[in-house]
C-alpha cells in the first residue's frame, strides 16, 4: 500500500473518533441495565423494540427536513406544521368522502402549498442567510398551524387506516412472558422503509431526481446548465409535503389528529441533525439511535436520576435527544453521514 | 417644518457623539419620559396598566435582551424564555429563602444567575453557528423547561410545580397597586434601555456587530470572537433574567413552569423580527405590537359585529403573526424600526425628496 493511502486512512480514522465515542457510549448505556440486573432480557428487548419503532416514526418526519435542506439549503421548521395540516385535512375530508380520495385531495393541497411557499416565501428570500430562512419557516409554521386549525377545527380527530390495533406477543419460548410487539408499529416501520426506498429510487434513477441532486450540489452550476431552480423548489417542497402527509397519517392513526402532532417535528429535529442534514439514510439511522436512546434513557437513566437527585419523576425524554445531539454537534457538526463542510466560526 | 436641524452646530466631540444629536429628538424624548412618569399614572386605568402597559414594558426588556444577541451579535437563540424562567426562579428562591433582601438586589441577582446559565448555554456558539446554534439553544430551552418542573428545590416542593409570590416591598413601599408596579417597571426600563443603547455604541457593541457581519474579518481586525460572543450571551441573558423575574413577580404574581415555555421564546423572537433586528427602539415597537394585537383581535371583530370564538381568535392571531413575519423578512428585514427611520428621514428633508 502506498504511504499516502495509509496516511489517508489514519486521517479518516482520526476523523471518525466522535462516531466511535458515540457508539461506545450508546453501547455502554444500552448494556448497563442488563449488566446491573435492572432489566430482564425480555423487558430489555421490549424497550429496545419500542424505541426502534418510535425511532422509525421520528425518521418519517426527519426525512422531510432532510429533503428540503438537501435541495434548497432551508432548514424547514414548518415540517411539523405540515404534518399537522396534512393530517387534519385528511381526517376532516375523510368524514365526507372515502379515505383514499381524502388522501389524494390532501396530497393536492400539499402540492398547492408547496407552490405557494415557493412563490411567496422562497423567491423573495433567495440568497438570504440560513438563519433568516429558518425564521421565515418559523413564520410559515405558525401561520400553517393557525390556518389549519381555523379551517379544519381544533378538536382531536381520528384517522382510521384499518391497521391492526391489538399487540401480539412473540418469543414466548425464548423469554419469560415473551415480548410485546405492536402490529401498528410494525406496519408503520414497513411504510417508512418503503418510503425511503421510493425516495432513493426517485433521487437516483429519475431525471427529476438527478436535477434535485444537482441543485443540492451547487445552485449556480445547476442553474447554468438549465435546471429551473424555482420548479425544483416546488417539487422538493411538494415531496416534503407528501412525506409530511405519510407521517401525518401514521402518527394521526396512532395518536389521533391533534395539535400536538406539530410538536413531533421538534422531536425529529435532533434526529435530522444527528443523521446529518444532507443524508436520507442518516435520517433513518439517526431516528433509530434517538428512538432507542430516548426510550432507554427514559426507562432506566430517568429513574436513576430521579432517585439520585430527588427529582419529581424522570421524564428526561423531553431533552435527552437534544442534549445528545448538542454534544455530538460540538465534535462533528455535519452529523453522522452528512457532507463535511468547513465553516469558520 | 418643526423637525429641522438647521442652526444646530456641534462644536465639541461630545456634542457630536451624544445619544440624540438632533435637539427635537431630545425634547421629544424628555417629553415622552416625563409624560410616562407623570401623565400615564394619572390617566391610565388599572386595567390598561395591568393588561397592556406593564406586560409591554417587561416584554420590551426581554426583547432588548434578545435583540442584543440576535440583532447585534448575530447569534440566533430560541431559548430566551428558558433564561427568563431562570431569572424568575432565582428571584422566587431568593425572596423565599432570604426574605430580608432588597427587591432591586434580587432583580440584579436573578439577572446575574440567568447570565451565568446563558454563558453556559452560549459556549456552543464558539463551535457552531446558524441553525445548528438554534438547535443548541432549543436544547437549553427544553432542558430548563424540564428542570423547572422536575427539580423540586426550584419550586420549593410545591406539588403542582406552580409557585406564587408575595407583593413586592421596596424600602417600606409596598407595590400592590398597578400604578406602583408600573412606576417600578418604568424606572427599570429606562435604566436598562439607556444601558443597552450605550453598550451597543461602545467598543463592546461594535465588536458584536463586527462578529455579526463577518466573523472571520472581525477576528482578523482584532475582535476576539470568544469575548464578543460570550459577552453578548451574558448581557442578553441578564436582560432576559431581569425581564423574567419581573414577569413572574410583577405581571403574573403566580405562575406555572409552562409560562416560560417555547411559545414565549418564539414570541420574543417574533417581537424583534417584527420590531427590527439590531435596533433598541425596534424592540419596543415589537413588544407593543405583540401585546396589542391580541387585544385588538379581541375587540375589533366584536365592534364590527362578527362573533369569533376564543379558539378562532388564537388561530387568527397565529396566522397574522406568521404572515407578518414572512412579510417583514421578505420586504423589510429591519422591521418597524426601519419604517420609523424612513419616516424620520422623510420628515427631515420635507418637502424635498432627498
Amino acid at each position: 500500500m502506498k504511504p499516502a493511502m495509509q496516511r489517508l486512512s489514519i486521517v479518516r480514522l482520526r476523523r471518525q473518533w466522535p462516531v466511535v465515542l458515540l457508539a461506545a457510549l450508546l453501547a455502554a448505556g444500552l448494556l448497563a441495565p442488563l449488566a446491573s440486573g435492572a432489566a430482564t432480557a425480555g423487558f430489555f428487548l421490549e424497550v429496545m423494540l419500542g424505541g426502534l419503532m418510535a425511532g422509525v416514526l421520528y425518521s418519517l418526519v426527519a426525512l422531510g427536513f432532510v429533503l428540503i435542506y438537501k435541495a434548497s439549503g432551508v432548514f424547514n421548521y414548518a415540517q411539523g406544521a405540515m404534518v399537522l395540516f396534512a393530517a387534519l385535512a385528511t381526517a376532516r375530508m375523510a368524514e365526507h368522502m372515502p379515505l383514499a380520495l381524502a388522501v389524494v385531495a390532501a396530497l393536492l393541497l400539499m402540492i398547492g402549498f408547496a407552490w405557494l411557499v415557493e412563490r411567496l416565501v422562497l423567491r423573495p428570500l433567495v440568497n438570504q442567510s440560513g438563519a433568516t430562512l429558518l425564521m421565515a419557516t418559523l413564520g410559515i409554521s405558525i401561520f400553517l398551524e393557525g390556518f389549519g386549525q381555523a379551517v379544519w377545527g381544533n378538536d382531536i380527530y381520528r384517522i382510521d387506516l384499518g391497521l391492526p390495533k391489538d399487540p401480539m406477543i412473540v418469543g414466548v419460548h425464548l423469554f419469560e412472558g415473551g415480548v410485546l410487539v405492536s402490529r401498528e408499529d410494525l406496519v408503520a416501520a414497513s411504510v417508512a422503509a418503503a418510503l425511503v426506498l421510493m425516495l432513493s429510487l426517485f433521487f437516483q434513477k429519475t431525471a427529476t431526481g438527478r436535477a434535485l441532486r444537482a441543485v443540492a450540489d451547487d445552485h449556480l452550476a445547476a442553474q447554468s446548465i438549465g435546471i429551473p431552480l424555482n420548479r425544483i423548489w416546488v417539487i422538493v417542497w411538494a415531496v416534503a409535503g407528501f412525506v409530511a402527509l405519510v407521517a401525518g397519517l401514521v402518527w394521526g392513526s396512532k395518536l389521533g389528529v391533534q395539535f400536538s402532532l406539530s410538536q413531533v417535528a421538534l422531536k425529529a429535529l435532533p434526529v435530522a441533525i444527528l443523521g446529518g442534514l444532507t443524508s436520507i439514510p442518516g435520517a433513518i439511522v439517526g431516528g433509530l439511535i434517538i428512538g432507542v436512546g430516548e426510550k432507554f434513557a427514559d426507562v432506566f437513566l430517568g429513574q436513576a436520576l430521579a432517585h439520585w437527585f430527588n427529582l419529581e419523576g424522570g421524564g428526561i425524554e423531553q431533552w435527552f435527544a437534544y442534549v445528545l445531539v448538542l454534544g455530538f454537534l460540538l465534535v462533528r457538526p455535519e452529523g453522522l453521514f452528512g457532507e463535511r463542510h468547513i465553516d469558520r466560526v | 417644518m418643526l423637525y429641522r436641524e438647521n442652526g444646530q452646530f456641534k462644536t465639541s466631540y461630545s456634542a457630536d457623539q451624544q445619544l440624540l444629536p438632533i435637539a427635537q429628538d431630545r425634547w421629544l424624548m424628555i417629553a415622552l419620559v416625563a409624560s410616562s412618569f407623570i401623565a400615564v399614572p394619572l390617566v391610565a386605568s388599572d386595567y390598561t396598566l395591568r393588561a397592556l402597559i406593564i406586560p409591554f414594558l417587561i416584554l420590551a426588556i426581554a426583547a432588548i435582551g434578545l435583540n442584543i444577541l440576535v440583532g447585534y451579535c448575530g447569534q440566533i437563540s430560541l431559548g430566551s424564555a428558558g433564561l427568563m424562567g431562570v431569572g424568575a426562579y432565582v428571584a422566587f428562591n431568593l425572596t423565599l429563602r432570604v426574605p430580608q433582601l432588597n427587591f432591586l438586589l434580587v432583580l440584579l441577582l436573578s439577572g446575574a444567575g440567568a447570565a451565568l446559565v446563558g454563558i453556559a448555554f452560549g459556549t456552543p456558539s464558539l463551535r457552531i453557528k446558524g441553525l445548528y446554534l438554534a438547535v443548541a439553544t432549543l436544547a437549553a430551552q427544553f432542558f430548563l423547561d424540564w428542570a423547572f418542573v422536575r427539580v423540586r428545590w426550584f419550586t420549593a416542593d410545591s406539588p403542582s410545580g406552580s409557585v406564587s409570590t408575595n407583593p413586592i416591598e421596596l424600602l417600606g413601599w409596598t407595590l400592590d397597586r398597578p400604578v406602583d408596579k408600573y412606576l417600578l417597571v418604568l424606572g427599570l426600563v429606562c435604566l436598562l434601555t439607556l444601558a443597552a443603547k450605550n453598550l451597543t455604541r461602545s467598543h463592546i457593541g461594535r465588536a458584536w456587530m463586527a462578529t455579526r457581519d463577518m466573523d472571520v474579518a472581525a477576528e482578523i481586525i482584532g475582535v476576539r470572537p470568544l469575548t464578543a460572543k460570550l459577552t453578548a450571551f451574558a448581557v442578553s441573558s441578564f436582560y432576559a433574567g431581569v425581564a423574567g423575574a419581573l414577569w413572574g413577580f410583577v405581571h403574573l404574581g403566580s405562575w406555572e413552569p409552562a409560562a416560560f415555555g417555547l411559545v414565549m421564546s418564539l414570541n420574543v423572537l417574533f417581537m424583534i423580527i417584527i420590531g427590527g433586528l439590531g435596533s433598541i427602539i425596534g424592540s419596543f415597537f415589537g413588544a407593543a405590537f405583540i401585546v396589542v394585537l391580541p387585544v385588538l383581535l379581541n375587540r375589533l371583530p366584536a365592534a364590527v359585529g362578527i362573533d369569533l370564538s376564543t379558539a378562532m381568535r388564537s388561530h387568527l392571531e397565529s396566522m397574522i403573526f406568521g404572515g407578518l413575519i414572512v412579510l417583514f423578512l421578505a420586504i423589510e428585514p429591519l422591521g418597524l424600526a426601519r419604517l420609523w427611520a424612513i419616516g424620520k428621514q422623510k420628515l427631515r428633508v420635507w418637502p424635498f425628496p432627498h
